[in-house]
């Protein structure tokens, strides 16, 4: 596969997960407000700082209000990482790789950028029902990459950068709550806390499975299940032994005599997380663990980009 | 053959359709009259759908009568559906540079224009003579020259046009063929015969349209195709990836074929784009390939992977900026030195664009009778070459009546159409050909035909032209695809068809003898 179309076909899929994510964050924070007494938590000023880009923020919007945040995390075009950007560079992403798609893939997301382009053009705040149709746009997204496209090496390029991005979504995700929690450790173990933890649940549409396996509410168990539950397809461990998964796929279609540093880095931290239990976790501080956890993400994605997509003459 | 093609194909088919109407007895009695174009009026122009009188012509029976039973509202909004799903393909460009302008589609019209079977095969015995003789007059240029030094074509046309490419010089592309796909735009003018408008050569664009109004139209009109005997054009990209694997190198087992594109920014990249899927090839650009000893790689994760043919849709002069522009960053250095070792095909070849100038078609005739003994089976639109003196005069005394083109324009620019031009656009022109006469030709001002139209939710005549494409493997080994692009000017009374100047396209439909492949088979 040409290196460039593995380039993109990546950044392509990470961008589509982006955006999905994106609309996750913003319908759990506005079910929290719906679900807990007024004023307790403010809510948006969380979901800023963990975009990791506060600055950014500060310097284009003067207040942490919903307006603001919603504007800028669905349908800021001048920030690269709003839902809207990330939706407008998959799609140009997927126009210069869509060759190499299925006419159903190339559809699918110009008809989500459209979608969310409409939405907007039309100045108006979005409710949570939006969030709701683009979760549905973006189910239907995957769905239509894994059932219309042969799951070969280009397939396991968009595999792979969907999970990276979706296992550092939801380790993002999860600490939404721990931004929450910081100023309300009284709540811990209120019904209040309960609703709020059932709302992170729910933003990774894990809420059903988790009772399944575990009936009631309890922070160990929801963080054990966001991190470390080897079934459920949005938590970390599965989301690292997924793309770990796909990159063994990728090394042995390009047999080549260079050393692959990325399958070394996700081995590394796949066994790292399978070393690991949930009580180390919150005992070391969950948000020094998911930061960590971010960087090594990044570090990956930076050996893939060295080991695949710079091929020069000497290769 | 015939040599006036209009009259000979209008009498053939009337008795073809009398055929038509008794194999299908149960739908239409041979008794029954054909129907006539209800609130429809021709306008006096020749009309591709329908006679004078609003009837019928021979093979489009069914579609008139289809016509007449939708309303005017259905029709508009079936083509608002088309439109919308060709929306959602993605068939679009973008209306404003700025990356969140609106985008739109090529305006497509839904009521397709008819090409009856013995037409057809008129414009396919002319388009296969041309283009064996074009093909013959590149080798001839590029090679001994005999064209010119028997005086039949002045050296100084060749020596001075734009597209003659010396670094060609000697070359001898694959099965001896320069131009491999070729869209060859004709119109018909007011008696209804066939003349060829020009010979597109270089990378002609436009077959995805041919195949994506196909489509949405089989789409929204199943029924319609059953009975009107259309012939298929969805076999195109296969024969395409036949015609570029039978230029592989020799030796090489299993060519790897690849589409070179400009980039997302080219406003034909949606056809670059949908070729390269639809064949199942690479769409590569220039940053992906790479020349060492003298072959062609290309950059995959799996390291560098060698091409053996590309299907260039770049220019000549951004192909290799070793040969030809250096300033290009489109191209590949050592392209060229690749092709002349043998171990690249190049579709077309480099240096096709000769036999492209507007001057130089003047003369392919003239090229017909002096490399097949043959004449003209599709004529050329009358020409006044500027560089002879007497057609130059006659061309300056009759600058309001006739169409006078720059040789080496396109697009629908560099053009003076005289009828519609003022007296200060007309002198421009006239002191443009007094500096540069080589550099002119004039052809006087034709009635294109014109095939019904939805505006609004009612039908008027606009006119038309068609471009068919011809792949061609070898000199005896040439495809004439059944169909064509059909391109329409919408504002009413323009001749100008060129989808930069306001033009949109409608479906082709190339009506099958009885025995031929149909579309719905």
């Amino acid at each position: 596969m040409l290196a460039r179309v593995a380039e993109s076909i990546y950044w392509m899929s990470r961008q589509m997960e982006r955006a999905e994510n994106l609309s996750r964050f913003l319908e759990v924070t506005l079910n929290f407000i719906l679900d807990q007494p007024e004023n307790l938590v403010d809510p948006w000023e969380p979901l800023i700082q963990v975009t990791g880009d506060t600055q950014w923020y500060s310097e284009h919007y003067s207040r942490f209000d919903r307006p603001s945040v919603i504007h800028f995390l669905a349908f800021d075009d001048r920030y690269p990482n709003s839902m809207l950007s990330s939706l407008r560079y998959a799609r140009e992403n997927a126009r210069g790789v869509r060759e190499t798609l299925s006419s159903e893939t190339f559809e699918q997301i110009n008809d989500f950028y459209h979608f969310v382009n409409d939405a907007a053009l039309q100045k108006v705040e979005p409710t949570a029902d939006f969030f709701d149709q683009v979760r549905q746009q973006a189910l239907l997204w995957n769905g239509i990459l894994d059932g219309t496209m042969s799951h070969d090496i280009g397939w396991h390029f968009a595999n792979f950068g969907r999970l990276i991005e979706r296992a550092d979504k939801t380790s993002r995700i999860l600490d939404v709550k721990y931004f929450n929690l910081l100023p309300r450790v009284d709540d811990v173990g209120t019904a209040v806390d309960d609703i709020q933890w059932s709302a992170l649940l729910l933003a990774i549409s894990g809420f059903e499975a988790y009772r399944r396996e575990h009936h009631l509410i309890d922070i160990e168990k929801v963080v054990d299940f966001f991190i470390f539950n080897r079934r459920f397809p949005r938590s970390i461990l599965s989301c690292v032994a997924g793309a770990d998964w796909s990159l063994s796929q990728i090394e042995d279609a390009c047999s080549s005599a260079q050393p692959r540093s990325a399958k070394q880095a996700s081995l590394g931290l796949r066994h790292r997380l399978a070393n690991t239990n949930v009580k180390e976790v919150l005992a070391g501080g969950m948000h020094q663990f998911i930061d960590t956890l971010q960087v090594e993400l990044n570090d990956i994605g930076e050996a893939l980009n060295q080991d695949y997509f710079q091929v020069t003459l000497n290769a | 053959m015939s040599t006036d093609p209009s009259s000979s194909w209008q009498s053939q088919s009337q008795s073809q359709a009398s055929g038509t109407a008794s194999a299908d007895a149960s739908e239409k009695p041979s008794a029954q009259p054909l129907p006539r174009l209800i609130d429809y009026d021709p306008g006096g122009f020749f009309d591709e759908l329908v006679n004078d009188q609003s009837i019928a012509r021979p093979d489009t029976e069914v579609l008139v009568d289809m016509i007449n039973r939708i309303s005017g509202e259905t029709l508009a909004r079936r083509q608002r559906a088309i439109e919308r799903a060709m929306y959602r393909m993605g068939i679009t460009f973008t209306v404003y540079s700025d990356s969140r302008g609106t985008e739109k589609i090529m305006p497509f019209d839904i009521i397709p224009r008819v090409v009856p079977a013995i037409l057809w095969h008129h414009i396919e015995a002319g388009l296969k003579q041309r283009i064996g003789a074009l093909n013959r007059f590149l080798s001839d240029i590029y090679g001994p020259q005999n064209i010119i030094n028997d005086g039949v074509i002045p050296r100084e046309l060749v020596d001075t046009s734009k597209d003659f490419r010396p670094q060609c010089i000697g070359l001898t592309p694959p099965n001896g063929v320069w131009c491999h796909i070729t869209g060859t735009d004709l119109i018909r003018d007011s008696s209804g015969t066939v003349y060829v408008l020009e010979d597109n050569l270089r990378c002609p664009s436009g077959v995805s349209y041919v195949l994506q109004n196909r489509a949405v139209m089989k789409k929204n009109f199943p029924q319609l195709f059953d009975a009107s005997r259309v012939r298929p054009v969805n076999d195109y990209p296969a024969r395409l990836y036949n015609t570029l694997v039978s230029m592989a190198p020799e030796g090489v087992r299993n060519p790897v074929v690849a589409v070179l594109t400009p980039g997302v920014y080219n406003s034909a990249y949606y056809e670059h784009s949908f070729l390269a899927q639809q064949m199942g090839v690479e769409l590569v650009e220039g940053r992906d390939l790479m020349v060492k000893d003298d072959r062609v790689y290309m950059r995959t994760t799996e390291g560098l992977q060698q091409v053996h043919v590309l299907y260039r849709r770049v220019d000549d002069m951004f192909l290799d900026p070793e040969v030809f522009r250096e300033d290009s960053v489109l191209g590949v250095a050592g392209l060229m030195r690749a092709y002349r070792a043998g171990n690249i095909a190049l579709a077309n070849a480099p240096g096709t664009g000769i036999a492209d100038d507007k001057v130089i078609y003047a003369y392919v005739p003239k090229m017909i009778d002096y490399y097949l003994g043959e004449t003209p089976i599709l004529e050329n639109v009358p020409t006044y070459v500027c560089l002879d003196e007497d057609d130059r005069r006659h061309v300056l005394e009759n600058l309001d009546t006739l169409v006078v083109k720059a040789a080496n324009e396109s697009g629908g620019y560099g053009i003076l159409i005289g009828p519609h031009a003022t007296p200060a656009e007309r002198e421009k022109f006239g002191e443009l050909i007094r500096e540069n006469p080589r550099n002119y030709i004039a052809q006087p001002t034709l009635s294109l035909s014109r095939v019904p139209t939805l505006v609004g939710e009612s039908l008027e005549g606009r006119h038309v032209d068609l471009r068919p494409y011809i792949l061609c493997r070898s000199p005896t080994d040439v495809d004439v695809i059944p169909g064509g692009l059909t391109r329409v000017a919408l504002k009413r009374g323009s001749l100008v068809v060129n989808s930069s100047q306001g033009g949109g396209s409608k479906d082709t439909w190339v009506v099958a003898n009885p025995g031929e492949e149909t579309a719905s088979t």
